[in-house]
């Protein structure tokens, strides 16, 4: 009988006005590979940082044993202290530093206090041969590819003694060699008696590697799966992580109307030069007016890379193929060349980069079309306002007033005033990234209600989003993409959330 | 009571806005009486503004440079190099003063457009290109003025920019006549846009304030321009300094506040890639803003070899760091997006007026400079803490 090293109670974690954690526990034996699957949001990154302390005890409820001792971690270094390391999916290497000082940082290798590189430079040697990686130590991280990045962070860990390895999607960036090379590590170092938790979206290294899988779906347990039980295949593994009720939140569509198709793409690809890898690849679809197509995926599947591609290329990649656009084939230098052509993108990141925080809502809304508000050059204040009201009303923003500044507002009241602001340039082309993420039920709903007032208006809607109720509850047809691929096209009505998620994780 | 009410929640919601005007008056008052009235004085109060002047276009153009979240420390030596050239051309190429004016603003122009192209195009950070820039133009300064050392400029036109006045056209009550006509239409023009723009509110059935409310603003702001007016037609009258600076402030005010451009300068500081992806060429916002600054640069060159009557080796040292001041002061946030013309050259006469009121006073040159550092530090830390606050 193995010894349980980690066991989590009963964990409830609740944000501001969402419960990200209700109630789970987790428990992990040693020396066991042990995966988290669940869809995006379904709350397996927090349970992570809840163990490693980026959530400090006494902001969740419940306890954690670790090592037969309940633990009280303040910050991640408590953790770390006992042996739990958590690798996330943004590497925290210092790209301008050599291998082996990234190896050490935070942890340094001192004698009287001041740090003996020396020393340093052969413990990192060592440290490397116990992850399999032949590079000199001296390298810059800059000089390596993500996969050795990868290791390195694991040789980070080792060097610190770890006996829990956290992997938040190790593989999510890497090729196919890079995540072989990784997965085969992992094993080696259950060998070498560590234990590692794993986050992942690819269901085919769960079944190839874990002894256990956990479920998580909407921050609850589902199950613990046993490989020994022969209970880990992919099927058993999805319907689990959907297998949610499916609620009638989505208002009706009546009379579709679909029409020409006015956006097309053919062999489409975006490469990263920064990243060094395509972003997009071999990307074919289209779009027919009166149109909703959702576009399905996990996290880093490239669909917001996509969206971006297509909307005057912002992030400058490198494009090849064939972008249409009413019916002629469009080659955008700038975001103002796909807007005048009749497209709008309503940013996942509204905080980030869709909304001027600082400004009022008047500003903001008129801010993707200030010809429409001024005259030769001239603003007309007035009509500016006349145009802010307009959307507050129609689209219903709780605001004090116009006046607001954008930044005060709460989520969903923020989301309209995105949305306000492209339904003001006039497209007839809308693409929504993540139009529902992080805002509460009732505005959801009427965010549903006007993608569905502006289809009847005739314009054609583009829906990347995480969450399969609302693909399957809004779309016409789905696209379901995955490592940057178009991994499939499913029509409504063959569409379910076991479809979608079997492409999703291939 | 209810006005009052009414003006409370104004100056209450505004309080950003009218601090400046709250501390400069403050200031004012404050040396006026420890001055026994030397301060106001209607030839130290044109004095003042003259000596404001070359920094206050300064300060217009840096508020735009930091709004977009930038910063140009060439200012003061292409202030300075610009400023000998003028003084060349008119003196040793003898060229007349309405060539020369429109060539040093279009060269400030170019340089200011260089300075674009390595902080849009090249991505250079705005603190290195803008010291490079600060360095090459300190050594062409030195360069140009080499052989003669100063030069002194003998052209009466050239020289009145900095310390002529406009004509009087006669006297009345003892008083400068076309200051007095000029400040006149000045509060008429005021009144005429203030209504106008309450009747276009009312036109689109917008909520307005009061007519008592506007009534005593109107009378309030007008009192204001007509006292400054009288005082300056007691000594010489409007300078042509003070008159350049107010049609700078009045063109850069609507730019900014009435115009698309001065809608994308404010956008592209708040959140640049927001307003990428809203359409706007941030990089062509970027090469404006830039071009804009090294023009009122040469503007600010003009203004002080005109009045010096003379362009000397060091001119335009450390000016960048009195136009930077000043836009602090005049509320201007280095977190972008924030920051008006107008508060540049309140900014602008507020740290004047120490200078100035402290020469009066008699106070040693290294405690102005550290009550001019205080004041500074004050001002952003109340600009820290009333943005906390927010609305």
């Amino acid at each position: 009988m193995a010894k349980t090293i980690l066991e989590m109670h009963n964990i409830t974690k609740t944000f501001p006005g969402v419960k990200a954690l209700s109630n789970v526990n987790f428990k992990v034996e040693e020396g066991e590979i042990h995966f988290l699957v669940g869809e995006n949001g379904a709350g397996k990154s927090t349970l992570m940082k809840v163990l490693s302390g980026v959530y400090p005890y006494g902001e969740y409820d419940g306890d954690i044993v670790y090592q037969g001792k309940v633990q009280q971690f303040n910050k991640i270094n408590d953790s770390v202290d006992v042996g739990i390391a958590i690798i996330y999916q943004e590497l925290a290497l210092f790209p301008d530093l050599p291998v082996y000082e990234n190896i050490y940082l935070g942890n340094e290798v001192k004698q009287n206090g001041v740090i003996n590189w020396n020393q340093t430079i052969v413990k990192a040697k060592e440290m490397l041969k116990k992850v399999n990686l032949k590079v000199n130590p001296e390298v810059l991280i800059k000089d390596l590819g993500v996969g050795k990045q990868q290791l390195i962070e694991i040789a980070k860990a080792l060097s610190k003694d770890v006996k829990l390895l956290i992997l938040d999607e190790p593989t999510a960036a890497l090729n196919e060699d890079d995540s072989e090379n990784l997965l085969e590590l992992i094993k080696e170092l259950k060998k070498q008696g560590i234990t590692c938790i794993m986050i992942s979206h690819k269901l085919k290294e769960v079944v190839a590697i874990a002894d256990k899988a956990t479920v998580l779906r909407d921050g609850e347990t589902i199950c613990t799966l046993d490989a020994k039980k022969g209970e880990i295949n992919e099927r058993t593994i999805i319907k689990n992580m959907v297998g949610r009720e499916m609620n009638n939140i989505y208002p009706e569509r009546e009379n579709k109307k679909i029409g020409d198709t006015i956006l097309e793409l053919h062999n489409w690809s975006a490469y990263d030069s920064q990243l060094g890898r395509h972003v997009v690849k071999d990307a074919n679809l289209h779009l027919r007016k009166g149109e909703i197509i959702g576009i399905a995926g996990l996290m880093g599947a490239g669909r917001t890379e996509l969206a971006l591609s297509m909307f005057g290329n912002p992030k400058q990649y490198k494009l090849t193929g064939d972008l249409i656009v009413n019916q002629q084939k469009r080659n955008f230098k700038h975001t103002s060349d796909a807007i005048k052509e009749g497209m709008a993108y309503v940013t996942e990141d509204r905080k980030g980069n869709g909304l001027f925080l600082l400004q009022n809502i008047t500003n903001n809304v008129s801010a993707a079309k200030l010809k429409g508000i001024a005259n030769s050059g001239i603003i007309n204040d007035n009509e500016e306002i006349k145009v802010a009201e307009h959307y507050k009303k129609s689209l219903h923003i709780k605001a004090s007033s116009i006046e607001q500044m954008v930044g005060k507002l709460s989520g969903g009241n923020q989301q309209k005033v995105s949305l306000g602001k492209w339904l003001f340039a006039g497209p007839n082309i809308l693409i929504l990234d993540e139009p529902t993420r992080g805002i509460d039920v009732g505005a959801k709903f009427e965010i549903y209600s006007v993608m569905n007032e502006l289809i009847d208006q005739g314009l054609s809607i583009i829906m990347i989003s995480s969450e399969l109720g609302e693909v399957l509850g809004m779309s016409d047809r789905v696209y379901v993409m995955a490592e940057g691929e178009i991994k499939g096209e499913l029509s409504g009505e063959e569409a379910d959330q076991e479809k979608i998620m079997e492409l999703a994780t291939q | 009571m209810k006005i009052l009410n009414e003006a409370s929640t104004l100056i209450k919601e505004n309080i950003r806005d009218y601090g400046m005007y709250i501390a400069l008056f403050v200031i004012m008052v404050t040396f006026n009486m420890m001055t026994n009235g030397v301060f106001m004085s209607s030839r130290n109060i044109s004095n003042l503004l003259d000596s404001a002047g070359y920094i206050a276009v300064l300060a217009v153009g840096m508020t735009l440079v930091i709004v977009i979240r930038h910063i140009d420390l060439s200012v003061g030596y292409v202030a300075g190099f610009l400023g000998a050239i003028a003084a060349i051309l008119l003196m040793q190429q003898g060229l007349p003063v309405y060539i020369v004016i429109p060539i040093i603003l279009l060269l400030g122009i170019v340089i200011g457009l260089m300075n674009g192209f390595l902080i849009a195009q090249l991505g250079i950070p705005a603190f290195v290109a803008s010291l490079a820039g600060m360095l090459i133009f300190r050594g062409a300064l030195l360069q140009v003025t080499e052989g003669t050392g100063t030069i002194i400029v003998q052209n009466a036109a050239f020289n009145a920019l900095g310390n002529g006045f406009i004509p009087s056209l006669g006297q009345i009550l003892d008083r400068h006549l076309l200051t007095l006509i000029v400040g006149g239409i000045g509060i008429i023009f005021y009144i005429y846009s203030e209504l106008r723009t309450r009747h276009d509110k009312m036109k689109y059935n917008f909520e307005v304030v009061s007519i008592g409310i506007l009534a005593l603003k109107l009378a309030f702001v007008s009192t204001i321009i007509g006292y400054i007016t009288w005082v300056l037609a007691g000594y010489n009258g409007f300078s042509w300094t003070l008159m350049i600076v107010l049609f700078v402030t009045i063109v850069y005010h609507f730019i900014s506040n009435r115009t698309v451009l001065g809608r994308q300068i404010y956008a592209v500081g708040s959140n640049p890639e927001a307003a990428h992806l809203s359409g706007i060429n941030v990089k062509k916002v970027t090469y404006l803003v830039m071009a804009s600054m090294s023009m009122l640069a040469a503007l600010s060159g003009i203004l002080y070899t005109a009045r010096l009557q003379s362009a000397t080796t060091t001119a335009g040292m450390l000016f960048e760091l009195d136009a930077i001041a000043a836009a602090y002061v005049g509320g201007v946030s280095s977190a972008g997006g924030v920051g008006k013309v107008t508060g540049a050259i309140i900014g602008a006469i507020v740290m004047a007026s120490l200078t100035n009121g402290m020469n009066l006073l008699g106070v040693g040159i290294s405690y102005q400079y550290m009550i001019r550092g205080g004041v500074l530090a004050g001002a952003v830390i109340f600009d820290v803490l009333t943005r906390k606050k927010g609305k």
